[in-house]
Parts: C-alpha cells; sequence; structure tokens
C-alpha cells in the first residue's frame, strides 16, 4: 500500500470528521434539543448506523458525484476533499448546519475550474435541482406525517408519560434510520473522490463476508464521521434542536423522520430498481443535504403553525452558509490547488505538471456502480 | 443493555402513571371528606365523629405530601417529559394545596368552634358543595390534561362555573351574618369560616387559569 495514498487521505477523513460534528446534528439534533434523548446515548446510536449505512449502501450516491468531475489525480482529489472540510469546519465553529455535498460540489467545480475541465452540466443541474427539490420535499413528508401524528395521538388518548416514552423510543429508531441513511447517502461526499485511488484490497471477513477495497474505504470514512460525532456535534445539535424554532418532542419527531425518509429516498439503490421495475420514475441517487433536508422538515410544521414561532435570524444565517459554503469551498480548492501544483510541485489533474503520487483510474468506471464490485486501484 | 434499559422505563412509566392517578384519588376523597366533615360539624358540632373525618383528611394529605414528592423526584431522576416537567410538577404542587386547605380549613373548626346558627346552616352546606364541586371538576380537568388534553377545557368551565357559584353564595352569607344580631366579634369569626371554604373555590378557579395554559402548552 502506498504510504502517499494514505497521506493524501487524511483530507477525506477530516471532511468525514467535518461531516460527523455537522450532519449528524441534523439525525439527532431535535431529539437532543428538546432533551427527549441524551446527547452521549445519540453519539453512539449515530456513529454505529452511519458506519453500517455508509459500508452497507453507501455506492449509489457516491457513483452521482463522481460523474461531476472525474478528479483524476490524488492530490487534486486531496485538495477537493480538504477544501470542503474546510469550509464545513468553519461553518460548524459558528454553530451553523451546513450542507457536506454543497461544500463537496463547491470543491470539485474548484478543482475543474483550475484544471480547466469541463463541468457536467447535467450532473450540475441534477445535483443544484436537489438543493431546492430537497427541503421541499422533506418540509412536504413532515406537513403530512405531523397530521398523521397529531391525529392518532389524539385518537389513541394516550397518558402523558406514555407518550413521552414511545416518543424517545421514536426518536431513537429514527435517528438510528436517519444516521444509516446518512452514512449512505454522504459518505460519497467524504470518500467518493477518492476510490479511484483506494489503497485497499478485497478483505475476507473470518470466512463471513468480504469487503470490497471501497467499503472498506468507506468504513474508514465512516469511522471518521463517527469520531466527527461524538467528540465536536454538540453545538450544532443544539442549533437545530432548539435555535431554528422551539419544537415539541413529537415534532421532533417528524422532523427526525422526515430527514431521514428525504435521505433515504436519494439514496436507495433498491427503490431505485423497484421503481424501475414497475415502469415508475426513479428518484435520482444524489447525495444531499441531510441540513437541508432538516431544516425543510422543521419549516414544514412552522407552516402548519402558521410561521409563528420561527427565529428568522437563525434561518437567515443558516441561509447564509448555505450559500457561502460552496464558494468557500471552490475557492481554498482552487487556491490550494495552485499552491499544490506550484509550491509542492504535485501533479493536481492528470494533464498537469508535477509528480504523481500514484496513477488514478478514470472515476466513473462502470466496476464501481456497487459496492460489492471488487475494484483495484491500478 | 441500552435495550434493556428502555424496557424497564415502561415499566416505571407505568408505575408514575399509577402514581399520579393515586394522587388525583387522594386528593378527589379528600374533597368528599371535607364536605361530610362540614355536614356533620353544622348537625352535631365537634363530634368524635367530626375528629374521626378531620383525622381521615389529615391522612389523606400526609398520603397525598408522600407521593406528590415521590413523582416530583421521578419526574427529574428519570428526565421524563422534559418538556412539560415544569408544568406537572406545578400543578401537583397546586392540587396539593387543595388538600392544605382542607385540612386547615377543618383544623379550625376543630380548635375554634365556630357555633355556627341554624339560619345559615343552609347556606353553609350549599357554599360547601360548591367549592367542592369546583374542586372535583378540577380533578376532572387534571385527568384530562394527562389523558385527553382537548377535554381540559370542558372540565375548566365547570370550575369556572361552581366558582362563581361559590362567591355568590358566600357574599349572600356574608351579608346576612353581617345584617344579623350577633355580636361583632361572632360576626367576623363567621365570616373567617365563610372565607376558609370559599378559598377552595377560589385556589381551584386559579389552578384551573394555570392548567388551561399548561393544556395549550402541550398542543402546540
Amino acid at each position: 500500500m502506498d504510504l502517499s495514498v494514505l497521506i493524501f487521505l487524511t483530507s477525506g477523513l477530516f471532511l468525514g470528521w467535518a461531516l460527523g460534528a455537522n450532519d449528524a446534528a441534523n439525525v439527532f439534533g431535535t431529539a437532543v434539543g428538546t432533551r427527549m434523548v441524551r446527547f452521549s446515548t445519540a453519539a453512539i446510536i449515530c456513529s454505529i448506523f452511519v458506519i453500517l449505512g455508509a459500508v452497507n449502501s453507501g455506492a449509489g450516491a457516491a457513483h452521482t458525484l463522481g460523474k461531476l468531475g472525474a478528479i483524476d489525480a490524488l492530490s487534486g482529489a486531496f485538495m477537493a476533499a480538504f477544501s470542503a472540510a474546510l469550509a464545513v469546519y468553519s461553518m460548524t465553529k459558528a454553530g451553523l448546519p451546513v450542507s457536506t455535498t454543497q461544500a463537496i460540489v463547491g470543491g470539485i467545480i474548484g478543482w475543474n475550474l483550475f484544471s480547466g475541465t469541463p463541468t457536467d452540466h447535467g450532473t450540475l443541474i441534477k445535483i443544484l435541482s436537489t438543493w431546492i427539490v430537497c427541503p421541499l420535499l422533506a418540509a412536504g413528508i413532515s406537513i403530512i406525517l405531523f397530521k398523521a401524528t397529531t391525529a392518532v395521538l389524539k385518537r389513541a388518548n394516550l397518558h402523558l408519560l406514555r407518550t413521552d416514552s414511545y416518543t424517545r423510543i421514536g426518536l431513537l429508531l429514527a435517528g438510528a434510520f436517519g444516521a444509516y441513511s446518512l452514512g449512505a447517502n454522504n459518505i460519497g461526499n467524504v470518500m467518493g473522490v477518492f476510490i479511484p485511488a483506494s489503497p485497499f484490497t478485497d478483505f475476507n471477513v473470518l470466512g463471513l463476508f468480504t469487503l470490497s477495497s471501497i467499503q472498506q474505504l468507506f468504513l474508514l470514512g465512516a469511522i471518521a464521521i463517527a469520531v466527527g460525532v461524538m467528540i465536536y456535534s454538540k453545538r450544532v445539535m443544539q442549533t437545530v434542536g432548539g435555535g431554528l424554532m422551539p419544537l415539541s418532542p413529537v415534532a421532533a419527531w417528524v422532523v427526525v423522520v422526515s430527514h431521514s425518509l428525504v435521505l433515504f429516498l436519494f439514496a436507495s439503490q433498491g427503490l431505485e430498481s423497484f421503481l424501475i421495475s414497475h415502469g415508475l420514475p426513479t428518484i435520482p441517487l444524489v447525495p444531499v443535504s441531510s441540513s437541508q433536508a432538516v431544516v425543510g422538515a422543521v419549516m414544514g410544521i412552522a407552516i402548519l403553525k402558521g410561521g409563528r414561532g420561527i427565529r428568522w435570524r437563525v434561518l437567515g444565517r443558516i441561509g447564509a452558509g448555505w450559500v457561502v459554503t460552496p464558494i468557500i469551498a471552490g475557492l481554498v480548492c482552487f487556491v490550494g490547488l495552485f499552491f499544490l501544483q506550484n509550491v509542492f510541485d504535485q501533479k493536481v489533474h492528470a494533464g498537469g505538471p508535477g509528480e504523481e503520487p500514484m496513477a488514478m483510474v478514470k472515476y466513473a468506471s462502470p466496476e464501481i456502480k456497487t459496492p460489492n464490485v471488487a475494484m483495484r486501484s491500478q | 443493555m441500552e435495550l434493556t434499559k428502555r424496557i424497564s422505563l415502561f415499566g416505571r412509566t407505568r408505575a408514575l402513571e399509577k402514581e399520579i392517578d393515586d394522587f388525583l384519588d387522594k386528593l378527589s376523597q379528600g374533597s368528599l371528606l371535607f364536605k361530610i366533615a362540614i355536614r356533620v360539624y353544622l348537625n352535631d358540632g365537634c363530634t368524635p365523629d367530626f375528629e374521626t373525618k378531620l383525622h381521615d383528611v389529615n391522612k389523606m394529605e400526609s398520603d397525598a405530601d408522600h407521593l406528590r414528592r415521590a413523582i416530583e423526584t421521578k419526574l427529574y431522576a428519570q428526565t421524563l417529559i422534559p418538556e412539560s416537567r415544569g408544568d406537572v410538577l406545578g400543578l401537583i404542587e397546586n392540587l396539593d394545596k387543595l388538600l392544605n386547605l382542607y385540612e386547615g380549613s377543618l383544623w379550625a373548626f376543630s380548635i375554634e368552634k365556630p357555633d355556627i346558627p341554624e339560619e345559615f346552616h343552609h347556606d353553609f352546606e350549599n357554599l360547601t358543595d360548591m367549592s367542592v364541586q369546583a374542586a372535583e371538576s378540577l380533578v376532572l380537568a387534571s385527568r384530562a390534561f394527562f389523558r385527553n388534553p382537548d377535554a381540559v377545557g370542558d372540565h375548566n368551565h365547570k370550575v369556572m362555573f361552581f366558582e362563581k357559584e361559590a362567591d355568590k353564595v358566600s357574599s349572600k352569607l356574608k351579608h346576612a351574618i353581617f345584617g344579623s344580631d350577633l355580636h361583632l366579634s361572632r360576626k367576623t369569626h363567621l365570616r373567617n369560616f365563610v372565607e376558609h371554604i370559599d378559598n377552595v373555590a377560589d385556589l381551584a378557579e386559579d389552578i384551573a387559569d394555570r392548567l388551561a395554559i399548561y393544556t395549550i402548552k402541550r398542543t402546540i
């Protein structure tokens, strides 16, 4: 295994850590913010299920991201991931839930601009459209779910304490589902640009199952996400949990489920094949922003309540963060690539000058459509 | 381990639900005992039967205190209903004050032994009925708060009604007392007892007002 590959992978791990610190807040933020689930419980469940989701179902959305810009040099991938991580980290410091997807898209476009590679407009539009569709879809789902849940609760006439217990269990289950979906959908942001350079080979675990090289790469990224969740996600969780709008525990559950469903819809290869087999229109497998999903879901509840209680200032800051994040990531990537190429003499794209640590396979090669297909670095 | 904890949480929740129900039962029984005790006093004076009723109300108040402390401790120790915890504690503590009023009022009858002329007995009984009915409606409103928030308004409406009626009876009684030929010291003495009983309805109304707010908060 080439040591330089591992060094370059650190920026992916940094991005994973930043994603864990920021996006995990979307999964359990409302549960922790309403004091229904302790932070430690949330962090443990979130970490476990992010890893499971990433390793088991992470390939679908990762594939689309690769089409946006086929980063063909490891140093370039390093800088794209690093710039995205830096953008997300700076927003995390500000306590704002941002989109890791937007950050990595910003980073890839930065690389495209630097290397003179044309950006695949079709894919870009597909991704950009999800930035609008995702919060709208989350808002729609949360409105329907909230109405249905309150109607069921009204009929059930449960004791306040019983409702509380059920809501806690519901929040934990929905959170686990959300974390799984987050891992499945967003691992592409973290490790997608490194797939062509995966230094791993297929690995058989005690004769029970085989981890492909991509799954091992995703496992590494997911562990980085889990570390981010554990040590740095509390602050953003509090912003999501109570900063945007005060939520009741039941509303918190609705938000988590809506967010998780949206992420799942945009990551599920199973659902895609089901829709195809029934001749129905498919949902694109795109890494969507869990932040946009959760903010959309909270807004759905707010709309139901006639817009009362929304803290517009916080919403404005979050919205500004979404605009600034890809711009920061793009700029940092562009400038960083310049330094990598001209100061550190690294080859940041296939046609550029400098040294290349190792050759990369073409990113969007058909072999990587599923994680089970072994892919060796060449 | 987390799963075991969660499963046992249902057991603990059920136990706490039962304690809250028991607390409300004590309050309801305390109200009925108070009503019987006043009737016994008006008919027979401070007899051993009255003292027994006073003792029963004391025990009820003491049991309710234990339950209140247990409920408060569990709500906080198990970090249950974080959104409504403060409201539930406020409700339970205020309801407990009703039992304190019953106890204090009956102690005053036992210690001061007011001599209530026959002509005022009917109004005293009427006032007690209205006050106790206000408290009873409040118990129903409180039960509804836990299980069926939509019904709280219906019960609260009755609390308001009985409080108004109690006020009318109490004003009428005070007019009658101060319009009588009794000595001023007896008039003021009797007035204190009218207020003792009327205070029950007033407190029930105050608690019902707060309960209405707690209910609105629950439905947001």
